[in-house]
């Protein structure tokens, strides 16, 4: 079971890779759209991978209410533990 | 009022003989091939050979932009980058709502398309990219070249399947000409060697397949593409994109800038003949290349070089031969003929692009670049075709570059010095 910082430092290695914001930067308060600048595809892509990496899945209807790099790991988290 | 004139102010790209302009210029003037066995899985495939882009577009360009793109639209990019660096247009030299792109592509981003279709079958719909719908369209390379210069005056992609290169550039000479923009980023690209397309020329019998069932010989790929000669039998497809910025006379002027040739008209008809055979005649093609001259005001006599469309299969270049024969008549001697195919391969919708550079390059340089790989050429042509770099005479001159596609498309473009 991975831990919470695990869980951050993997999303924030996906979203290094989709959108070349450096991992240092994408900590748990940090909003994808307002702080971070990730558009609406790029998140798409950012979940994309993370369903690949952490072997979960999130629904459509879950995306937008993923507001910030702490909802998404909360949401690995709960998906992961379930 | 008389037609506003176009010039050509800069050159960008990237190809099987070079990663840029002028690695590119040097390989064709030293008669360089760029044709190479491919590597890994390809030992099923009926063809083994390709021009593949000498630099890799992921080596040049940022990251997190390549990702997001196809490699069509990745060569693009790396085309005009350098294209508009060269023309020096950035910081606001031009207009945003004069500035337009017409950026060509054959067959668009195939290999995004096949490779998310393999996705599909293996991993399911959830695992597709969400950026696959932008990254496969057919104007992604045009789309992305707009959002790098910052075009507001509209962004074309035209698709003529091998004309199509030659096709974005005529476009965007109309576009000029009617007052719709004062510079156009113009040309075409094309990244299509991979298993599927290659196997469906292979059915057409289009492609050779010399050199692909004895791989030992590592130099024996660089002699397939052999236009006008005896032993051709097919073309070698290659990849990579060329971008030309063009500029209203009058503009390029005003800001000083650098000219290496005038765009001076272009003509553009259909055979109506047969979906993917060219008219044996080659009437379309001849049409073609009298409207250029047309258009151009130019006299056969004018013309000291063609950088001929000649991709190395039994008809065409016998075709295009009796097409250059029955326009310049008398004046056929005076031309020097070039296929740079002989060292590219076939570039498809980049072909008409790289060759128009080629074509401005020779006259700003006053040198035609050589056919390599004519050993005994074909007793059906009767054309100057020089087998190393041939210098071009002095004076006001003007040279051709021919582009013929599927579906009976025929683009000649007429390039000349500055007069």
């Amino acid at each position: 079971m991975a831990t919470t910082e695990e869980i951050r430092i993997g999303l924030a290695e996906i979203v290094n890779e989709v959108t070349g914001i450096p991992a240092s930067d994408i900590q748990l308060e940090k909003s994808f759209t307002d702080d971070l600048d990730v558009d609406s595809i790029s998140m798409l892509e950012v979940v994309t991978a993370a369903e690949d990496k952490f072997s979960i899945s999130i629904p459509d209807a879950e995306v937008k209410t993923l507001k910030t790099v702490g909802d998404a790991v909360s949401f690995i988290e709960n998906a992961s533990a379930a | 009022m008389s037609r506003r004139r176009v010039v050509v102010t800069g050159l960008g790209t990237t190809s099987p003989v070079g990663g840029d302009v002028p690695t590119t210029w040097q390989a064709l003037i030293s008669g360089t091939s760029g044709v190479r066995y491919l590597e890994g899985d390809w030992a099923e495939q009926p063809v083994r050979i390709a021009g593949t882009a000498a630099v890799e577009p992921t080596e040049v360009l940022d990251r997190v932009v390549a990702r997001r793109l196809d490699r069509s639209a990745q060569l693009a990019m790396v085309a005009a980058i350098e294209a508009w660096a060269d023309a020096g247009l950035s910081d606001g030299a031009v207009d945003p709502e004069r500035l337009g792109v017409a950026i060509a592509s054959g067959i668009g981003g195939v290999t995004t398309l096949l490779d998310q279709h393999d996705i599909l079958k293996e991993r399911g719909p959830r695992r597709l990219s969400p950026l696959a719908v932008p990254m496969l369209m057919a104007n992604a390379p045009a789309a992305n070249v707009g959002l790098l210069v910052g075009a507001r005056a509209g962004v074309h992609t035209p698709v003529s399947a091998c004309a199509s290169g030659n096709e974005g550039i005529a476009l965007a000479l109309d576009q000029i000409r009617l007052g719709r923009a004062d510079v156009m980023v113009a040309g075409g690209t094309e990244a299509a060697i991979h298993a599927l397309p290659m196997a469906a020329f292979a059915q057409m019998m289009a492609l050779s397949k010399t050199a692909s069932e004895n791989t030992d010989d590592p130099t024996a790929p660089s002699r397939v593409s052999r236009p006008w000669d005896t032993g051709r039998d097919g073309f070698v497809l290659g990849e990579g994109a060329g971008v030309l910025v063009l500029e209203e006379l009058g503009h390029a002027q005003a800001r000083g800038a650098r000219i290496y040739a005038e765009l001076l008209g272009a003509g553009i008809t259909n055979d109506s003949h047969h979906i993917a055979q060219p008219d044996p005649e080659g009437r379309g093609g001849t049409r073609a290349i009298q409207r250029a001259l047309d258009d151009s005001g130019l006299a056969p006599g004018d013309i000291a070089h063609i950088n001929a469309h000649a991709t190395s299969t039994p008809a065409g270049d016998v075709a295009e031969s009796l097409m250059i024969n029955t326009v310049f008549g008398k004046y056929v001697d005076e031309l020097v003929v070039t296929s740079t195919k002989s060292m590219t391969g076939h570039l498809l919708g980049g072909a008409g692009a790289l060759e128009s550079i080629a074509t401005v390059l020779a006259i700003h340089h006053r040198v035609a670049p050589p056919t390599i790989n004519l050993d005994s050429v074909d007793p059906g042509v009767n054309l100057d075709v020089p087998a190393t770099a041939r210098e071009l005479r002095s004076g006001d001159i003007a040279a051709l570059n021919n582009s013929f596609g599927f579906g009976g498309a025929n683009v000649a473009v007429a390039f000349g010095s500055l007069a």
